[in-house]
């Protein structure tokens, strides 16, 4: 039980801080709690049917159907967390200068949060296929395996949860304007890392050279399996043994949405206040 | 960037993924590798098809490789790892850690 309940943790872990970090970096955003709970449950609908699938998409492109689901997956959720990281560059400072005065933003407001039901829908199909078959295979395994499977599983969709709970409510306590800031560079980093991700399927599937294999190795010093290699993995998309094509990915996303980010900032809170 | 981009456009147009890989099949039967050690050629691309013999998924997993993959149950995967350093390169099973261990030696 312990075993589903780590596997379920871990696999729950990385949506649920996305969607912790989108809730604190949306909060003045009306109607934003619709679009979180859409993309969740879409999210979850999502998974089990491809998680249903998973015999038939294996199966595709001569059996790398699987890779080409999961880099296809994190591109869209990498593009949604670059439009959102460039809608909020550009509407968050007037936001946490004056949460009520947002009216002008709500239209431009509907599509950004449509990207990010999209973006949370997609991480929550991600992780949760992966987590529904495991818990399939458990359950199919042998009958006394099934209690055994939920309960553990249960648990660990809780933990996870809390785990988003718990980024979110931290970042709550942060003055908003600083929350900006901060989910901004936690976000970055997240679409770097998932950037990252892809690369490792297109390599995997035999489409993207590696070009060099590993570029670093930190494996010794800190490993993928320590807690705090695992975490950091999370969060900033760290890798012990990462290729040099990952690398690419991962600065090339940073540098694209950074520079997106720059380009549409609005000026400081302060400025947009004088002028008013 | 500007250096890159080009780079990136001439490696994905290289016949790199053109030549034939070496094949190598592992099984997994009752939650476990067969062979639990496999010994394969370093410095060339391989295509290690792992043949899943049991009715439940498994999750190919290596962090030294740099690979994971779901094999649901009774079926084949396609896994494309290397170039490979001589070196030892352990992989799991996710889903049956305990059981699912295995090896493979780049020499």
């Amino acid at each position: 039980m312990l075993g589903t309940l780590l596997i379920v943790f871990r696999e729950t872990l990385e949506a649920a801080l996305l969607i912790g970090i989108i809730a604190a970096a949306t909060k003045a955003v009306p109607s934003r709690n619709r679009w979180i709970g859409a993309g969740i449950v879409a999210g979850i609908l999502g998974a089990l049917l491809v998680a249903g699938l998973m015999d038939s998409i294996a199966q595709w492109a001569d059996g790398i159907g699987q890779e080409l689901f999961n880099a296809g997956v994190l591109g869209v959720a990498v593009v949604m967390l670059g439009w959102h990281n460039i809608w909020m560059a550009k509407h968050g400072a007037e936001m946490a200068a004056d949460a009520k005065h947002v009216a002008h933003a709500v239209r431009d407001g509907r599509r950004e949060l449509s990207a990010i039901a999209i973006l949370i829908a997609v991480a929550v199909l991600r992780e949760g296929s992966e987590t529904a078959l495991f818990l399939y295979g458990l359950a199919s395994g042998g009958g006394l395996d099934l209690r055994h499977a939920l309960t553990g599983g249960s648990l660990g969709l809780l933990a996870g949860a809390m785990a988003g709970a718990t980024i979110y409510w931290g970042l709550l306590r942060i003055p908003l304007k600083r929350v900006f800031d901060i989910t901004a560079v936690l976000l970055l980093l997240l679409a770097a890392g998932m950037a990252g991700q892809m690369a490792k399927f297109l390599i995997q599937a035999d489409l993207l050279p590696s070009i060099a294999t590993p570029i670093w190795d930190t494996s010794a010093a800190l490993p993928m399996t320590s807690t705090l290699g695992s975490l950091l993995h999370l969060i900033a998309g760290y890798e012990a043994q990462p290729t040099a094509m990952q690398v690419i990915f991962y600065l090339a996303t940073l540098t694209l949405i950074g520079f997106g980010m720059r380009w549409t900032r609005t000026p400081s809170p302060a400025a947009t206040l004088r002028t008013r | 960037m500007k250096s890159v981009l080009p780079a990136l456009l001439l490696l994905l147009a290289s016949p790199a993924a053109l030549a034939a890989d070496a094949e190598f099949a592992i099984n997994i039967k009752d939650h476990r590798f067969e062979p639990a050690e496999l010994r394969v050629p370093s410095g060339q691309k391989l295509k290690l098809i792992v043949n899943n013999q049991d009715a439940t998924p498994e999750e190919f997993e290596s962090h030294k490789l740099n690979r994971e993959k779901v094999i649901p149950g009774k079926s084949k995967a396609v896994i494309f790892i290397g170039p490979l350093a001589p070196g030892q390169y352990p992989f799991v099973g996710e889903f049956n850690e305990k059981t699912a261990r295995g090896t493979l030696i780049a020499e």
